[in-house]
């Protein structure tokens, strides 16, 4: 089945999640409804443990659902589906590999790279060379990852997720661990990249400003186990600048989904 | 005390214990009279391996090739071993408690009945030394396979990627770490194995040189056999270590360069 046009990139029809089985079965995620068009930003927020992760991992394939459908492209997902970059809190980059061939990783192992990898490495390293640059990290190619601050790291942690041109982008709170300074300028780096090349973009993240910065639509998430209770169109224009985030449509909007936030820790 | 004097005593230090250690020993044999029979004195057994040094070559030579082959032997079948335990839960649960249950099996308990299969010579101190190594080689390597951060993993599955890819580009580099440190350990038990065989019953090595001696009451030479066991463990102890160092120069962050 092809999906008609103007349909959803990411349809998800009340998806729930249980880990575990029998006594220890725990309910993750509770009947999420939601579609992502493509090129769309989204953003995930809730308290931890809330089931963002889960709800990453069931749009992705990693995890099969046990209630619901997820379908992506109309398809039904039946396992890791192909054209996904994924970045997570930590960095997890190889320390064995330099940050050059760190990101060259998907090129290795997703088609039609993969097979093209041997002949056109050099073509594949300029490539490299063009994303590094463009995150600020030009010219770190050949340190090894642990020889970069964190958010280097990260920032090389996003390359690597996105050099094979995904279609669909996931962002499991990547600048969770980064000081509010670097936080902020990567919010730049990431608005740059997206509104450069328009991937279909999951930010999962507990930092309202974040998710209000970079999404086009915020999807609130209930305390555990995870429902969607509020969602919210951020139409502010962009690009967006840390000027914005000052601006009373901007503290408006934030100071909405933190209310409904805190209607969970009632 | 200034930078260098700390280093220059950091490199001395194992060289003066070890020579505080043998002057102990060599004032305690004068103080209590100890006979050489029971224990010669550590001037004495020098004096002897400067003197037979050519024997103890010979035998020392012998024992090396016998701990070398099994200790090879050792790395290939372990590799392996621990790559299928590490990879797949099946074969560990299905072997693990097998693994177990041989390594606690003492050793000596079965050269006998290799002799019995295999008679004297050099196969029995082979086979000794590759049963007595393999087993940290293959826990490491299972160990470094089984403990791949589950966000790797789930980066690699997004990607697409096989589980051989899975294995190849994540599993194996990270292992790798893991079977350097596991081989130092491992050479110095395949050191054991080879000798507790000849010690056994053999016609060949250091350990038959020490036990020959021993029969003929010559202590010095038998302790003399025993230093040269303690050498050349430590020498390739210090291979390893070298080859470890420089293989996985990322695990130490680059803090050494060796
Ligand atoms: N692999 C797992 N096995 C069992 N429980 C899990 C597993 N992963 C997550 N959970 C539980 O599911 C809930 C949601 O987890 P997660 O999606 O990681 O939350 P979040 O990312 O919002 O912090 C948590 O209570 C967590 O303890
Ligand atoms: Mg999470």
């Amino acid at each position: 089945m092809q999906a008609s046009p103007g349909s959803p990139l990411v349809e998800l029809r009340k998806v729930s999640l249980a880990y575990g089985s029998g006594p220890s079965r725990m309910l993750a995620l509770e009947d999420a409804t939601l579609d992502i068009a493509k090129g769309e930003f989204i953003a995930v927020v809730g308290p931890s443990g809330c089931g963002k992760s889960t709800l990453m991992k069931l749009v992705t394939g990693l995890l099969p659902p046990t209630g619901g459908e997820v379908r992506v492209h109309g398809q039904p997902v039946k396992g890791p589906i192909r054209g996904v970059g994924m970045a997570f809190q930590a960095p997890t980059l190889m320390p064995w590999r330099t940050t050059r061939d760190n990101i060259l990783l998907p090129l290795e192992v997703v088609e039609p790279h993969k097979r093209r990898f041997r002949r056109n490495k050099a073509e594949y390293i300029e490539r490299v060379e063009k994303l590094l640059a463009s995150v600020g990290l030009g010219g770190f190619g050949d340190k090894f990852p642990w020889q970069l601050s964190g958010g280097m790291q990260q920032r090389s942690s996003l390359c690597r997720a996105l050099v094979h041109e995904p279609e669909i982008l996931m962002l499991d709170e990547p600048f969770g661990a980064l000081d509010a300074f670097t936080r902020e300028e990567l919010w730049g780096v990431m608005q740059a990249l997206w509104l450069e090349r328009r991937f279909t973009a999951v930010l999962v993240t507990h930092d309202l400003r974040e998710a209000v910065y970079l999404a086009d639509t915020v999807y609130v998430m209930s305390r555990r186990p995870g429902r969607i209770v509020k969602v919210s169109k951020i139409e502010l224009p962009r690009p967006r600048t840390l000027e914005t985030t000052f601006t009373a449509e901007f503290v408006d909007i934030v100071h909405d989904l933190r209310e409904r936030i805190h209607m969970e820790h009632a | 005390m200034t930078e260098t004097q700390r280093r220059l005593l950091l490199v001395a230090m194992p060289w003066l214990a070890m020579a505080g250690l043998l002057i102990l020993w060599e004032l305690a044999c004068i103080v209590f009279d100890v006979p050489e029979i029971l224990a010669p004195r550590p001037t004495r057994i020098f004096e002897v391996m400067v003197l037979r040094w050519d024997i103890l070559l010979k035998y020392c030579l012998e024992t090396l090739w016998t701990t070398a082959i099994g200790f090879v032997l050792a790395i290939g079948f372990g590799v392996l071993l621990g790559l299928a335990v590490g990879a797949s839960p099946f074969v560990y649960s299905g072997l693990y408690p097998l693994l177990i249950a041989f390594n606690a099996v003492p050793k000596v308990a079965i050269v006998p009945i290799l002799m019995i299969w295999l008679g004297v010579g050099a196969l029995p101190a082979i086979i000794t030394a590759f049963v007595i190594s393999f087993f940290p080689i293959v826990v490491n390597v299972a160990t470094g396979l089984a403990t791949i951060e589950p966000e790797m993993r789930d980066v690699m599955r997004s990607l697409g990627a096989s589980q051989w890819e899975i294995l190849t580009k994540v599993g194996v580099p990270r292992a790798m770490p893991y079977l350097f440190a596991s081989l130092k350990v491992a050479v110095t038990l395949a050191f054991i194995g080879s000798v507790i065989s000849e010690t056994v019953g053999g016609n060949r090595g250091i350990g038959f040189l020490m036990l020959s001696a021993g029969a003929r009451n010559d202590s010095a030479t038998t302790f003399a056999g025993l230093f040269a066991i303690a050498i050349m463990g430590v020498l390739m102890y210090a291979a390893c270590a070298l080859v470890e160092r420089r293989m996985t120069r990322w695990a130490f962050r680059g803090e050494i360069v060796g």
